[in-house]
Order: structure tokens, then C-alpha cells, then sequence
């Protein structure tokens, strides 16, 4: 053993030794960072995960994406060359004004016109042959000899990017055979879009090459190429939000060249596929994904340019986020993402200065941040010595307790139910939750909008009047003795049924894994033992906790919401009654179901930003506040780490294509890797040491004991 | 001895089958096919639509284990168990659920797990034997006392704390080594160091122990005291002739294991970033992609059978008076 490491000090050369890279790769413009689980989808008609959106936002390019560092949220050109304003028309086809009412509007058009010159990604899809045939668009069993990875093809081709791209990858997502999620929204608001997905469900099981050709050739009358730039989209009626779906990668443009590629036999066997190798225009393309070890992201030779933003907020001005203002994107030639599974080897992995950013594990949590006395987070000293900074945001994301409204003790309309639920939301102590469960890092929900999200009110005019009081300016839980008078005078005076005479007792579903989640489930436990309830928690694992919440047999539950594009729509229909869970199948977990509230929402998803469509979400909040479905929990906080030798590392919580904004000092960072990593020595001489002197004497003995005589 | 090991080889059909009947049941008792829809068409915004297109596509919309709307056969071949199973015993694995070809991941997912395991387990036999032998030579002495003391506290630490106690000493601390990941070829070497290191170490516990009674039971036979009688040394007698006769019993714990080393550790695996086997079959559960787990069920199945046919050879070959019929 100890030779074996011998070896490995002989063989490291002048890298250090604990280097997992390269030596050659000491000082190249390479961008370190890792992932835990492999991406389950890499088509963008497909996947939905933050995970994913890692690597493929960085590859595809939709229309439209978010301004680097402006706020709030505001959406720019990518593909395209503008965003394009929707246009209103009446049944008959007549314009009509932006603020005409929504019921007036037959249906929406959305010009596209996209950038001229913008080039696919080298890929063997689009390579010809000298007479202009597509190389491997007709490949037999033996020209498949020696092929296992994309990159086993020898030739590669691009072309420019057009409108029938998009076109095209709308198609798709009708498509039954591509699973997109996305497929039952666009359904709704798309014209055209149900009738094409109707046609194309019985080509199911044909032959993907089948299947790809009927896509090529069916035709979508709401999405219609006007010429080789632009592109119209034609929803139903009204539908603002759906410029926010237009950054997101499911409208990212798809060549068909790439579909018939891969849908020739043997390539999935070979698992070459479209999941799995992405063609795109954006800044990088997908060079190896070898998802047990890495993935590396290459910089995209026909990247057609883009420069680094001039515009940011006056607060960032002086922390130099716009140094390289105007400069061509991107910086980095290679992103390398190594599986790392374990948090203790990432976050040590991120000390030694092998990965350029990292988040902050609970372990290490107390070894990276100090809370200030002001209750602000701060990077403890050592953190500090090593030039490493620290980033935080409020993820536009909520963790919530959700009642279900259906069910007869704590669900319903009744006034009983309504100050049972009030009185749980004074009792559950998400302050407290937060300081033990996620070190601090998330910010007390006061309704179930985010701040960032239009229609957040900030300080005493955003609280919750029902759980908190503004006090010394700030909000104050309202006091448990307040909690108890509300259960009194829901019936339930001390947690006991004034019917019955019974201690009430509710049910919570919970999916517990491990020793964390026991510390969890007794703190909630205690929470409503504060008012008398006896909390019986019915752990069970995530399938049929889901099963429980989709058939609506739960009473409690923690549940949690990411936003998919900045919009108040995107969080308020949560509570929306043709949204609920069990009798819609939608996204309503808690079965909420406020005819009310509902006419608010339907009159508030489709307006403008404004003083009045504030003033609708005012109500609604307040709706939701009063009638208290959830306990409205927290919105989680990301902190993430960088070192000194990566620029630009802004927290975006829409973005999710900024590997082109960072830039690196490759340089800085071997010298620092250099410093930090010096081996060690005196452990070998002491092991070699220990093994002579346990050798030595053990030689001597046997040797004794060999010539020793009997008597 | 062929004819054993075709019989050997006709009894293992049954024990297959009951293998993957049993991984099946357990399986689907835990998940639903709209269970394994759900999990990989993600979680927001999937409809029935979707669940049941998936479903389709992949065979799943069939009955479980019997189906009574088919005829005749149909039966029970018209059912996901059989039709899931029955290539599995022409070792086609097909696709996963995620649509991978997993024949081609195991075979590129086997080779790490085993550049981990067989090092481990050579260099392991290797100082284990030594030090039982040692420990044995030194019997009924305060070196025997002090060993035995020494191989329990090993025994008694859990396999995890010698994983994060190695990667910090060797990895964080001194520098030596990468603490995690891996690489293609020959430089993989440098990620193999320390899990091979803390491989080696957590077993010297229990496997110099379980030797040291091997060796302890055969110097009080009868030939050791003849080959003491006889004058030869005690290096001679032990290494000769203890060691050759305390052969069987190390070969039924060692060649058994032989087959599986492919199969690879799931901590081990998981700690270290070594993309190998263990890992693969831990993912396919947390994934519920029952396509890998019964593929991995079954292989595990049969090296395992195969490990004792192995075994049974090679008692022929360390003991000629066993004989195979």
C-alpha cells in the first residue's frame, strides 16, 4: 500500500498530487464544477428540471431569455431579434388594442423574427456528401461498425438556423411520442395544437423514422413560417405569459436533420440519441456525456456572438459586475461537471480549489458562515483568508404546510375550520424552522408570493395580519395564547373537541427517509402539541404520498413550488379552484376552491403589470390569507461560494444560461491550487517507519524462536 | 465433472426464475407502473395522457403477472412478468426505462467496480493470510492477545468511517491522493489508490480473524505435529503445510466472491466518484427503473451460482480426494 502511493507521489510530475485533473490542464481556460445526479433528459421537449437546464441552457437557445442583471425579471432577445409584442384580434380577425378585454380577444399573434447568420453546432447530422446527400442520414448495420459515441462520427456540418427550427420543435412537443410536459399547457393555448397532437397519436408505435418524416410534414395552422426568418404563433385568446415559456429551452429551436438522425436503427441501441446528445446553437455543445464520471461542455465553434451585458442595477455598480461590459461572450472554452454523489468530497474538493463554485452543505455550514449579531450571514475567517465570496438570493421558490381543503375537520368553508387552520399557522414556528433545518437560509413566507415576483409587497404592508404583527420594524409571530383563543373559539378549547369531548387529532403525511427526517417530524409534531393537537405523522415513502395527496385522503402535508417564469400567475394558481389536485389533476395540492378568489385570478392572469392588476393580487392574497390553505412557510435562500479567480457570478435565479457570463483566471487558480495543496510527507516516513519497526522485531522474534531448543 | 456442472447448471433455471419472480413481486409492490410514469416524466405538469403514453410505450399498460382478458397462453405471456423476463435468460437486457441500452452500461460500468475489487481483495488475501499466520506463529502470547484486541476494534468500526477517515487523512489533510473521481484507462490509477487503501484496511479485521481460526484449527492436527516432529521449521510447517491444508475454507469464501467483484460496492462506489456497478443498481432503485434492477438482480444471480460451481472446481484442485460426480 505504501508503495502504491510512492507510485502515485513518482508519477504527479510538478502537479500536486492530489490534482484529479490533467496536469496539462493546469492553467487552461477550464470551468470546474460537478453534479450529484445524472440528467435524466437532455431534449428540450422534455426536460423540466433545474438539474438539466444546467447543461442545457447553456446549449440550446430559445427566442428570448433573461437580462443577465437587471431586475425584476426582465426578458431580452436570444434567438430572436426582438421580443415580440403580442397582437390582439377579434372573432372575425379584426386588430384589437393591447387593453382590450380579455374576453373580447378570439386569439393572440406573436411575431418571432429571429437573428440571421445564427449556425447550428457542428454535428454529424448535418454533415453531405460531395453531391450534396446527407452523410449519415442513411446508415446500413456496417456503417455503424466502430460507432459507439457521437463523437465516433468522423464528419460534422451546420447550417443556419432558420424559422422552420422552431417550427419544427413545436411539433414536437404535440408530438405523444416525445413526453413533453409541456404538451397538455400548449394544448389550451396553442391553436391547432390539440388537433395536431390528436393526428399524431396513431403513429405511436411506427418507426421513428416514420414518426419524424410524418412530424416534418404535418401541419400546425397555429405556428406558421412567414419566411426563412419569421415565425407567427397564433394562441387562443389571451395568453401573456407565454413570451416567459418562449426562454424557456421547450421553445428552443430543433433541426429536423437531427430528429431523422437519430431515429435510424441502431443508434439507440448504441444509446445515441437526441436525450442524450444535444444539437444546438448556443455558446457550448455537449462533447462528452459520460454521466457516471463527467460532462463536458465545449465552446461552440459557430456561436454566432453575443457580448456581455452594459446595464445593471446602481446597487451592483461598484462590485464590478460590468468590468467586462460590451466584451463577446463567452469566456470559458470548457466546462467539465464531474459526478460527485457524496457532499463531503465535493465540498472538500471546492477547499482545494478543484471546483470554481460550490454550494454550502448543511455539514459545512458552520465551517463556511457565521451569523452576524444583525442576524446577516458572513463567510467565517478561514473562508475568507482563501479570497472565497459569498453569494445569496431568495430562489423564487416556496415550501409550504397545506391543508386539505377537502377533508371534513381541517378543510372547508366553515368559519370552525377557517380558525383552526389560523390558529395552526400562528403555532408552526417557520422562524424557528428555518434557524434548525436549513441554517438560516430562507425567508419566512408571509402569502404566496416571492419577493422578486410582482405583486410582493415588502415590510408592514406585506405581512400576514392573521400570524404576524409589525412591531420595532419588523414582523412579530402573533403570540400562542392567540393561537389557543382561536382554537377556542374554533371549538377545540386545549386541542379538545368541544363535541366530542376527544383531543383532536390530524393526520400528517410525510415521506421520511433518514435520521434528518425523524428531527424534522418531531418538530412539527411539537408545533401543533403547542395548541393540544395530537399529531399522528403517517411516514411513507414518495410514491404513495403522492398517491394520497392526488387522491386527496392527506389532511397535512409540506409541499413546495419552484416558479417556472416570474410571474405572480405562476404561483397564485396554485390556490385556483379548477386547479385542484384531486378533482383537476392540477397542481392544486391543497385543494383550495374560492369562487371569489377564483374570479380574481381569472381576471388577474392576463393583465399587465400595474397598479390595477396589483391591486386584484392585494385581494387574492388577502383571500388566501383569510381562508389560510396553507401555512405559508418559507422561500427558501441560495448561498453559493466562489473563489477570487472566477469573475462574473451573479445570482440569477430565472437565468439559467449564464456559463457564458463567467470568466476564469486559470493562472490565479493553479498558484492557489499549488499553495493549498502541498503533500504532506511526514505520514509516509512515519507509516514506513511503524512497518520497519514492526517488521524488524517480528523478524528477530520469529528468528529466536526458530533456534530457541525445547529445553 | 461435466456432467455436474451441466446438472449444477440445469438446477439454476428454477432458481433464476424464482429470482426474478421474487425481484418482480418486490418490485411492484412498492411501485406502480404509474408510480415509474410519474418518476420519469418528471414531477410538474404531467397529465394521464402522458402516464398512459408512456406506459404503452414501454409495455408497462399490461397486467401485472396474469392476464384474464387474454386467451389461452396469453394469458401469462401477455403480462408484463413475462414479457420483461424472458429475454433476460438470453442475457438481453434491452433498454432501461430512460431508454439506455443496459447491456452496454454494464459492460462499461463493470470495469471500475473491478479495477476497486480485485485489488482489494488480492492485496487483502495476501496481508491477511500474512498477519493470521504471523498472529498464529506467535500463539497463546501477549502478540496474539494484542492482535486479537486490535482486529476487534477494527472489526467493530463501521466501513463508513474508514472511507471518510481516508479521504480525510490521505486526501484532505496530507494531499496525497485525489479524494474523489476517476478517469479512463491507465490513469485511473491515481483514483484507485485510496479506495484500495481503505478497502484493504477495513477488512484486515475480520479477515485476518476469520484465518487466524482457519490456521489455529489446523496446527492442532496430527501431520503438524509429525512436520514438527520431523524437524522442519516453523516458517516450513506453517506455510507448506497449514496454509495448503487451511486451503478449502479460504477458497469457499474467496472463489464464491469472485464473480460478484464485478457487481462493485455501493459506498465505496458512491464515495469515491467510481462510476462502477454498485452504483448503477442503487440509482436504477432511487430511479424506480425496474429495467436495470431485474437485470441486475439476475446477473447478480447468476455469478453467484457460477461463484459456486467455481468453488465446488476448485476444491478438486486444492484437495485431490475430492472428486465431482
Amino acid at each position: 500500500m505504501l508503495g502504491l502511493l510512492v507510485l502515485a507521489l513518482v508519477g504527479c510530475g510538478e502537479s500536486a498530487w492530489n490534482n484529479p485533473y490533467p496536469a496539462a490542464d493546469a492553467t487552461a481556460n477550464i470551468y470546474y464544477s460537478s453534479f450529484a445526479e445524472r440528467p435524466k433528459h437532455l431534449d428540450p421537449a422534455r426536460s423540466y428540471s433545474a438539474d438539466e437546464y444546467t447543461f442545457l441552457a447553456q446549449i440550446y437557445e430559445p427566442p428570448l431569455q433573461y437580462h443577465f442583471l437587471l431586475r425584476p425579471y426582465r426578458l431580452v432577445p436570444l434567438s430572436a431579434s426582438e421580443v415580440p409584442e403580442p397582437r390582439y384580434f377579434d372573432a372575425e380577425g379584426n386588430p384589437l388594442p393591447k387593453d382590450a378585454p380579455v374576453a373580447s380577444i378570439d386569439h393572440s399573434d406573436y411575431l418571432i423574427r429571429i437573428q440571421p447568420g445564427i449556425r447550428f453546432q457542428p454535428h454529424p447530422a448535418f454533415a453531405r456528401t460531395q453531391d450534396g446527400r446527407y452523410r449519415y442520414h442513411s446508415l446500413s448495420p456496417e456503417g455503424l461498425k466502430g460507432i459507439h459515441r457521437l463523437a465516433d462520427f468522423k464528419e460534422t456540418g451546420t447550417r443556419e438556423l432558420t424559422a422552420e427550427d422552431f417550427a419544427y420543435q413545436i411539433k414536437r412537443l404535440a408530438a405523444p411520442w416525445t413526453h413533453s410536459p409541456l404538451a397538455g399547457l400548449m394544448r389550451e393555448h396553442i391553436r391547432g395544437f390539440a388537433e395536431l397532437a390528436d393526428q399524431l397519436a396513431g403513429l405511436e408505435s411506427a418507426h421513428a423514422l416514420k414518426r419524424a418524416a410524418a412530424l416534418r410534414q404535418a401541419n400546425l395552422s397555429g405556428v406558421e413560417v412567414l419566411d426563412r426568418y419569421t415565425l407567427r404563433i397564433r394562441l387562443e385568446g389571451k395568453y401573456p405569459q407565454f413570451l416567459y415559456w418562449l426562454a424557456m429551452p421547450f421553445f428552443a429551436p430543433l433541426p429536423w436533420e437531427a430528429d431523422v438522425f437519430y431515429a435510424q436503427p441502431g443508434l439507440a441501441e448504441r444509446n445515441i440519441t437526441l436525450d442524450w446528445y444535444p444539437v444546438g446553437t448556443g455558446p457550448y455543445m455537449l462533447t462528452e456525456n459520460d454521466p457516471n464520471r463527467r460532462l463536458v461542455l465545449e465552446r461552440n465553434p459557430n456561436f454566432h456572438g453575443e457580448t456581455y451585458p452594459t446595464e445593471c442595477m446602481p446597487e451592483d455598480l461598484d462590485s464590478g459586475i460590468l468590468n467586462d461590459a460590451g466584451r463577446p461572450l463567452p469566456f470559458i472554452e470548457r466546462a467539465i461537471y464531474s459526478l460527485e454523489k457524496e457532499d463531503i468530497p465535493r465540498w472538500t474538493k471546492f477547499l482545494q480549489g478543484y471546483y470554481d463554485a460550490s454550494g454550502i452543505a448543511s455539514d459545512a455550514f458552520d465551517q463556511a458562515i457565521q451569523i452576524e449579531a444583525s442576524g446577516e450571514p458572513m463567510l467565517t475567517e478561514v473562508m475568507r483568508e482563501r479570497g472565497i465570496s459569498l453569494l445569496t438570493s431568495v430562489e423564487p421558490s416556496i415550501f409550504y404546510m397545506g391543508f386539505n381543503m377537502l377533508d371534513p375537520v381541517i378543510g372547508g368553508d366553515s368559519e370552525r375550520a377557517r380558525l383552526l387552520r389560523r390558529a395552526i399557522s400562528i403555532a408552526v414556528d417557520f422562524e424557528e424552522f428555518i434557524s434548525i433545518f436549513t441554517n438560516g437560509r430562507g425567508l419566512v413566507a408571509q402569502g404566496p408570493l416571492p419577493p422578486g415576483i410582482f405583486g410582493h409587497r415588502e415590510g408592514e404592508a406585506g405581512i400576514n395580519p392573521y400570524v404576524y404583527t409589525w412591531r420595532d420594524g419588523r414582523p412579530k409571530r402573533r403570540s400562542l395564547t392567540e393561537a389557543q383563543r382561536l382554537m377556542e373559539q374554533a371549538g377545540y378549547p386545549n386541542g379538545i373537541d368541544r363535541e366530542t369531548g376527544r383531543a383532536l387529532s390530524l393526520n400528517y403525511e410525510a415521506v421520511a427517509a433518514g435520521p434528518d427526517d425523524r428531527a424534522r417530524l418531531n418538530w412539527i409534531r411539537k408545533q401543533f402539541a403547542k395548541l393540544g393537537i395530537e399529531l399522528v405523522i403517517r411516514s411513507t415513502d414518495y410514491n404513495r404520498f403522492q398517491e394520497k395527496i392526488r387522491n386527496g385522503t392527506g389532511q397535512v402535508f409540506m409541499w413546495g413550488w419552484n416558479a417556472d417564469y416570474p410571474d405572480p400567475e405562476n404561483f397564485l394558481f396554485l390556490l385556483y379552484g379548477p386547479n385542484g389536485k384531486v378533482e383537476h389533476q392540477g397542481e392544486n395540492a391543497a385543494n383550495y376552491a374560492n369562487p371569489e378568489f377564483d374570479r380574481l385570478f381569472d381576471a388577474m392572469k392576463y393583465m399587465e403589470d400595474g397598479p390595477e392588476r396589483q391591486a386584484l393580487i392585494d385581494q387574492l392574497v388577502e383571500i388566501a390569507r383569510r381562508d389560510a390553505p396553507w401555512v405559508w412557510g418559507f422561500h427558501p435562500k441560495s448561498f453559493s461560494l466562489h473563489h477570487r479567480w472566477l469573475f462574473n457570478a451573479h445570482p440569477n435565479q430565472m437565468a439559467n444560461n449564464t456559463l457564458k457570463y463567467r470568466r476564469l483566471d486559470p493562472v490565479q487558480r493553479q498558484a492557489a491550487r499549488r499553495d493549498w495543496n502541498r503533500p504532506i510527507l511526514w505520514p509516509l516516513g512515519v507509516a514506513g517507519g511503524g512497518l520497519v519497526l514492526l517488521i524488524l522485531p517480528a523478524w528477530w522474534m520469529v528468528r529466536r524462536r526458530e533456534r530457541s531448543t525445547a529445553l | 465433472m461435466t456432467a455436474y456442472i451441466l446438472r449444477r447448471l440445469v438446477y439454476a433455471i428454477p432458481i433464476l426464475i424464482g429470482v426474478n419472480l421474487l425481484t418482480f413481486v418486490l418490485f411492484f409492490v412498492v411501485n406502480s407502473p404509474d408510480d415509474m410514469a410519474r418518476l420519469h416524466l418528471g414531477q410538474k405538469r404531467v397529465t394521464a395522457e402522458a402516464i398512459r403514453a408512456w406506459k404503452a410505450e414501454r409495455g408497462y399498460d399490461r397486467p401485472l403477472l396474469y392476464n384474464a382478458e387474454a386467451e389461452g397462453l396469453a394469458r401469462l405471456t401477455d403480462t408484463i412478468f413475462f414479457q420483461k423476463s424472458l429475454k433476460l435468460f438470453a442475457f438481453q437486457f434491452g433498454a432501461s426505462d430512460a431508454g439506455r441500452d443496459i447491456g452496454y452500461d454494464i459492460a462499461q460500468r463493470m470495469w471500475p467496480s473491478l479495477a476497486i475489487a480485485l485489488p482489494v481483495l488480492l492485496i487483502g488475501l495476501a496481508f491477511n493470510i500474512s498477519m493470521a499466520l504471523f498472529i498464529v506463529f506467535f500463539r497463546a502470547t501477549y502478540i496474539d492477545l494484542g492482535s486479537r484486541v486490535v482486529l476487534v476494534a477494527m472489526m467493530s468500526i463501521s466501513g463508513l468511517f474508514y472511507i471518510i477517515g481516508g479521504q480525510f487523512l490521505i486526501g484532505k489533510l496530507w494531499h496525497l491522493v485525489p479524494i474523489s473521481g476517476y478517469d479512463q484507462g491507465l490513469d485511473a490509477w491515481r483514483f484507485l489508490i485510496l479506495p484500495v487503501i481503505v478497502g484493504v484496511v477495513s477488512g484486515i479485521g475480520s479477515g485476518t480473524r476469520w484465518y487466524r481460526t482457519l490456521f489455529l484449527e489446523e496446527i492442532e492436527r496430527d501431520y503438524v505435529r509429525t512436520a514438527h516432529a520431523k524437524g522442519l521449521s516453523e516458517g516450513v510447517v506453517l506455510f507448506r503445510h497449514v496454509l495448503r491444508n487451511a486451503l478449502i475454507p479460504i477458497l469457499t469464501g474467496v472463489v464464491v466472491i469472485l464473480p460478484l467483484l464485478f457487481m462493485g460496492s455501493l459506498i465505496t462506489e458512491s464515495f469515491f466518484g467510481i462510476p462502477g456497478l454498485g452504483s448503477y443498481t442503487i440509482d436504477a432503485i432511487n430511479n424506480q427503473d425496474f429495467a436495470i434492477v431485474r437485470a441486475m438482480v439476475f446477473l447478480g444471480a447468476v455469478l453467484y451460482i457460477l461463484g459456486l460451481i467455481l468453488t465446488d472446481i476448485s476444491y478438486t484442485l486444492a484437495d485431490p480426494r475430492v472428486r465431482l460426480q
